[in-house]
């Protein structure tokens, strides 16, 4: 069942390319019932697994290249189906917040659902060359959408995208090929691989350059420039997806493959510097400092969609550090923030970049300063305010759940990890109020003069509000309700600790 | 004393596994506020009256509920059980670890929740005149009855974590309070501000809440002895060694004080509290003072155990040291600032930092009986103060600045007496006012403290200059001539019945706490309470309350001497002014502390994101340009070569055989159809090869 996800995305994005150009809204409505059929889908599977106590289940499972061991091999564990959750969630929100495309819609929506359908591909994947397949596919429309239907620099961005997006599957690409041949080249599959025994002098290396490949996608310092210039030339579904779920596709690679296949390659080195003796040292650190940067240089922001570029990157810090504390807690942790982050990055683009930038027609926090829009956008503004709430972890939403327990779970690691991660919380919460009180609640001049500022503001229409109220309670459903996905995640996790990972 | 001792011995804990049915259903104190909250927020906004009605009946009935607790409470200490019911249940679980959440009924919790509901009541009621001109009246009823719950999540948790909940919950609605009216530049900033500060107290509150999960396993407080405040949990942090020769209880313990002093507005974290003043007076009143800034001094109450775990008597912890030297230093530099303040609400506010620090002073030194003594007297007389205050303001259309008031005992009767009561309660006016009660007991576990007499001595100054600060203020509001423009005017019913209200608690409250009858020590020790009039006897007491009478004496004769019934214009310099002029800018600007947090604290984070932004465009965007040139450079040698050396070889001997005419000049048509065709045909048959080549 959960392949279909994969399927009719594709079918979808190829009906999307053949209907006719001058009719923009059916070509809407068909994305939106593609969508909402991916994700009503993902919550069947999800039931279904419930059901199952979330074991892994095997979906689909051909020889695809038989001469070199490579199957087509479809399967889900509890976190694959988490993060398809996640992605039908953002396809259906990225569908509602995109109503307003005009500008070749049916292509646009083509890329789009061909994009959804490689991210699929890639969270149901269990053979290492079909997993690299579908995310090779998925940089492609990622390039067109930016480029095509972007703003400010979107040749850069969208160049800049795809070369780091290149460079970082390159490393897989060596990584996968390498350990193929070590293996003995006869098979793909992930779990084969994983049992295969590679020398952990092999995995010594192995393990930083596909971890590093992958975690370039999920934003990790220093290797994170991509994402805000990315983000900020998107046009908003495009940065959805971008922050929702594409930089998933990165955490999950660092989860399913490098820490699952090569996790010797964590053990200590034998020597230390600085308290560095470990990759996993190094990559905790790595992560730690993008938690508390990406928050400081959010802080000096001056454009409202870099403030939240530059959020997601110290939010994808807390999934990278989660993941590398190696322990329960703290990797289920990261699972978790990898869903919260994807629905609250989610929500804080659309209101950037279409609630707010599609009527303001700028994004310059001191633009924004002089136009009331706490009064002319009322929806925006409480929206805003929920939504950050949400984003700098207040209790009642997911990401409070997520960090904790990543913090708990640094803290069993290396507690000096999470003293640091904490001032990054702080700083979140700076940037966040200060980008809420700058774009919506400062008033530079007296409130009469509101209305005669410019021409009135268009309307708030369904599906901002549809969009915002599904990503809204989504969080807040698992804000309340941790168990809801913890059931799911926690047993993924004890198995991918127990068959390799010590 | 011996008799105590027996009595004592003879209390017995009540059974733990099945909790009686009040405390099963003491999850609805919290729940119903939020909920008559949730439905406040989808009503329209001119229904006024059903917002205020369903704000007000839901906490009227919070306040039965948790009367009902109280009751039962009592009912069990009289019959020598001491009481401690919790309800707990699994919210997630990782692995082996569960995370709890579960509330409690104890002695603490019980007065806590009656006094919030109780004083929170009559601040709703208070509200609904003061507010009653507001276009937002049904938001601001909507914020409220969210605070509300959100506080009495507060007092009724049994794990730190629920506590954690809604302790932000209550932060983010005092928030939305203080910045009610965000058109006023000042309030949106005072909000932030507010928020802000308060979080940083709070990120070190959440590391000591992971540090107490990692150590103990748990985050319940009471568990049947599995909980993190029970005896086997405490023994194990105690064991564990920390860094600076701390145990892990008292690192422990000290960053959740660090959370603690946020919400209280202890030094140096104090500065936010003034600035919410921004908000709508009975905001003020409920959570600027009685209330949200007191859950600082209850949390500290809650992990007392943690605090003083391997405590000896007599002795101290370095964790109630820590506690201790706060809370004087915040008591005696707060009533510093205070006295040189003009605003009527910003003196009010001080003054409130100053008696937190009491409170806190008044934990760390005489345990949580005198504390917590002193946090219920307070919050009722500075809940009446506000609300005075309020009512000044309102009377004095919406005027704030204390040098242009003056005269009102005439205008405003009943506001002056009720006024005067609480003004007299908090300058501790012996025998008749609870203040002295309450700051009583703190002195005199002060006094008796044996490490230092540093705090004592810091204490007593405070009050001194508590006296003297509530002097001119009240000198300034209701004596002298009026100096205002328009009539000052008295204030509905609505708002002085609560005010009468609290003013006879204000009065009344001492009973429950004399030395001769301690029943709210005992209460919340769980020991008898003993009727004694020989207390009253006592050389110790007797020259307690000379000290006391001494205090009151100077401090209001000093402020009378200088500010009663003068009168003095607004331009006029103040007599404090005249007197000391260095010492009153200092005291004026506040010491300087939000203009040290200005070039220290936030010059230092503006910096650090200048400098990361800077990288960030620069040096990594330098690399990856940098990168893309080399790439670039690299591909125009090669273009170079293929150009002039490959292609030129190929170009070469293409020519020659297109000289030679034939079949490639007619493929070479330039129609890109073909080449199209062309194409197409070729992956079809590559791709037919490369199929029948896997099968074979």
């Amino acid at each position: 069942m959960l392949a279909w996800t994969i399927y009719l995305s594709f079918a979808g994005a190829l009906v999307e390319a053949l209907l006719p150009k001058n009719r923009p809204a059916l070509a809407r409505w068909f994305a939106l019932v593609v969508a909402v059929a991916g994700l009503a889908l993902a919550l069947l599977s999800f039931a279904a697994g419930a059901t199952n106590h979330f074991q892994r289940s095997v979906i689909v499972d051909v020889p695809w290249v038989s001469g070199m061991g490579i199957h087509y091999l479809l399967a889900a564990d509890g976190i694959s189906l988490v993060v398809v959750l996640l992605t039908g969630l953002a396809a259906v929100a990225g569908v509602l917040f995109s109503w307003n495309i005009d500008l070749r819609t049916n292509e646009f929506f083509a890329f789009f659902l061909a994009l959804i359908g490689g991210v699929y591909g890639v969270f149901l994947s269990y053979d290492l060359f079909l997993l690299f397949v579908f995310y090779e596919i998925a940089i492609v429309p990622k390039y067109f959408l930016i480029a095509i239907w972007g703003s400010t620099r979107r040749e850069y961005g969208a160049m800049k995208l795809a070369l780091y997006s290149f460079v970082g599957s390159a490393m897989v690409l060596i990584g996968l090929l390498a350990a193929y041949a070590s293996s003995g080249g006869h098979s793909t599959g992930l779990v084969e691989l994983a049992h295969a025994g590679l020398p952990a002098s092999e995995q010594m290396w192995l393990f930083p350059l596909v971890f590093t490949g992958f975690a370039i996608l999920a934003g990790m310092w220093p290797f994170h420039t991509w994402a805000p210039t990315g983000h900020v030339a998107a046009p908003t579904a495009a940065s959805m997806l971008l922050a929702g779920v594409v930089m998933k596709l990165g955490a999950y690679g660092c989860l399913r493959v490098a820490i699952s296949l090569f996790p010797r390659g964590l053990d200590p080195w034998g020597w230390s510097f600085l308290g560095i003796g470990s990759w996993r040292d190094v990559f905790a650190v790595l992560a730690v400092i993008g938690i508390v940067y990406g928050a400081l240089v959010a802080l000096a922001q001056t454009d409202f969609k870099f403030v939240i570029g530059y959020s997601s990157v110290s939010h994808m810090g807390f999934v990278l550090l989660g993941l590398v504390t190696l322990n329960q807690i703290g990797m289920t942790g990261a699972v978790l923030q990898m869903f919260s982050h994807g629905v609250i990055a989610g929500l804080l683009f659309a209101i950037v970049g279409r609630i707010v930038y599609e009527r303001t027609h700028t994004r310059q926090l001191a633009e924004l300063e002089t136009m009331h829009l706490s009064k002319r956008l009322p929806f925006a503004s409480w929206a805003f305010v929920l939504a950050g709430m949400a984003s700098m972890g207040l209790p009642g939403f997911s990401g409070f759940v997520a960090e904790l327990q990543v913090l708990v779970g640094s803290w069993v690691a290396k507690p000096a990890w999470t003293v640091t991660a904490g001032v990054g919380i702080v700083v979140g919460v700076a940037y966040t109020w200060r980008a809420l009180q700058k774009a919506f609640f400062s008033d530079a001049t007296p409130s009469a003069h509101v209305h005669e500022h410019g021409h009135e503001l268009a309307a708030i229409t369904w599906p901002e509000v549809a969009g915002t109220v599904l990503l809204f309670g989504a969080t807040l459903a698992v804000g309340l309700y941790p168990r809801l996905l913890l059931d799911a995640i926690e047993p993924a996790v004890k198995t991918l600790l127990a068959g390799g990972v010590r | 004393m011996l008799i105590q001792e027996e009595l004592t011995a003879a209390f017995h804990p009540g059974m733990q596994a099945c909790a009686s049915t009040v405390t099963q259903y003491l999850w609805l104190i919290p729940a119903m506020p939020m909920v008559a909250s949730g439905v406040i927020a989808l009503m329209k906004q001119p229904r006024r009256k059903p917002a205020a009605a369903l704000a007000i009946g839901s906490l009227g009935l919070s306040l039965l509920v948790a009367l009902a607790a109280f009751a039962h409470v009592v009912s069990d200490w009289t019959q020598h059980i001491a009481v401690r019911e919790t309800v707990n249940f699994t919210w997630m679980q990782v692995g082996a670890s569960h995370v709890e959440l579960g509330w409690v009924l104890d002695p603490l919790s019980a007065a806590m929740m009656v006094m919030v509901c109780f004083v929170g009541l009559l601040i709703f009621i208070y509200s609904v005149g003061y507010m009653e001109h507001d276009e937002n009246f049904t938001r601001f009823f909507c914020f409220l009855a969210l605070f509300a719950g959100a506080m009495l999540g507060v007092v009724i948790a049994n794990s730190l974590l629920l506590l954690f909940m809604c302790w932000e919950l209550v932060g983010l609605t005092s928030y939305l309070l203080i910045g009610f009216w965000y058109q006023k530049p000042s309030a949106a900033a005072a909000a932030k501000k507010a928020f802000l500060t308060t979080r940083v107290g709070d990120i070190f509150f959440l590391l000591g809440m992971v540090w107490l999960f990692a150590q103990t396993g748990t985050l319940l407080f009471y568990n049947s002895g599995a909980g993190s405040m029970e005896p086997l949990a405490l023994g194990g942090m105690l064991a564990t060694p920390s860094a600076l020769g701390l145990t892990a209880a008292g690192a422990i313990g000290l960053l959740i004080f660090a959370g603690a002093a946020g919400k209280s507005g202890q030094l140096p974290l104090h500065v936010w509290l003034p600035d919410a003043m921004e908000g709508p007076t009975p905001v003020s009143a409920l959570i600027h003072a009685a209330t949200m800034v007191a859950a600082g001094v209850y949390l500290v109450a809650r992990v007392y155990p943690l605090m003083s775990a391997g405590i000896v008597p007599g002795g101290t912890t370095a964790a109630l040291s820590v506690v201790t030297w706060v809370g004087a230093s915040t008591a005696l530099f707060a009533a510093l600032i205070a006295v040189a303040q003009n605003d009527i609400k910003r003196i009010l506010a001080y003054s409130t930092v100053s008696q937190l620090g009491y409170m806190m002073a008044g934990l760390g030194m005489g345990g949580v009986a005198v504390g917590m003594f002193h946090l219920i007297t307070h919050a009722f007389f500075k809940a009446l103060l506000f609300m005075g205050a309020g009512s000044v303001i309102h009377g004095c259309h919406e005027e704030q600045d204390v040098r242009k008031m003056g005269g009102l005992r005439s205008a405003m009767p009943l506001t002056f007496l009720t006024y005067a009561a609480g003004m007299l309660a908090l300058c501790g006016v012996p025998i008749f006012f609870s203040g002295f009660w309450s700051k009583d007991a703190i002195l005199e576990s002060a006094h008796g403290w044996t490490f230092s007499h540093g705090p004592y001595f810091m204490l007593v100054l405070g009050a001194v200059l508590t006296a003297f600060y509530m002097t001119r203020q009240v000198s300034y509001v209701f004596f002298g001539t009026w100096r205002g423009h328009g009539h000052a005017h008295e204030s509905p019913a609505v708002m002085t019945m609560p005010l009468a209200i609290l003013a006879f608690f204000a009065m009344a409250l001492g009973l429950i706490g004399t030395p001769a009858w301690p029943w709210f020590r005992a209460f919340l020790d769980s020991r008898a309470a003993e009727l004694d009039m020989h207390a009253f006897a006592e050389p110790g007491w007797l020259m307690l309350l000379a000290t006391s009478t001494v205090i009151v004496v100077v401090g209001i004769g000093s402020g009378w001497l200088l500010y009663g019934n003068k009168s003095p214009d607004a331009e006029e310099p103040d007599a404090l002014e005249r007197a000391l002029p260095p010492v009153w800018a200092v005291l004026r600007d506040r010491i300087y502390v939000d203009e040290l947090y200005g070039v220290t604290v936030i010059a230092f984070y503006g910096w650090w994101a200048r400098v990361a932004d800077w990288l960030d465009r620069f040096v990594w965007g330098g690399v990856v340009t940098a990168v893309a040139w080399l790439f670039r450079g690299w591909a125009q040698v090669n273009r170079l070569l293929d150009v002039h050396g490959v292609d030129g070889g190929f170009d070469k001997g293409c020519d020659e055989i297109a000289a030679g005419g034939g079949l490639i000049s007619r493929v070479q048509s330039g129609r890109v159809q073909s080449y199209l065709r062309l194409l197409a045909l070729g992956v079809v048959l590559l791709a037919a090869i490369l199929f029948w080549s896997s099968r074979g």
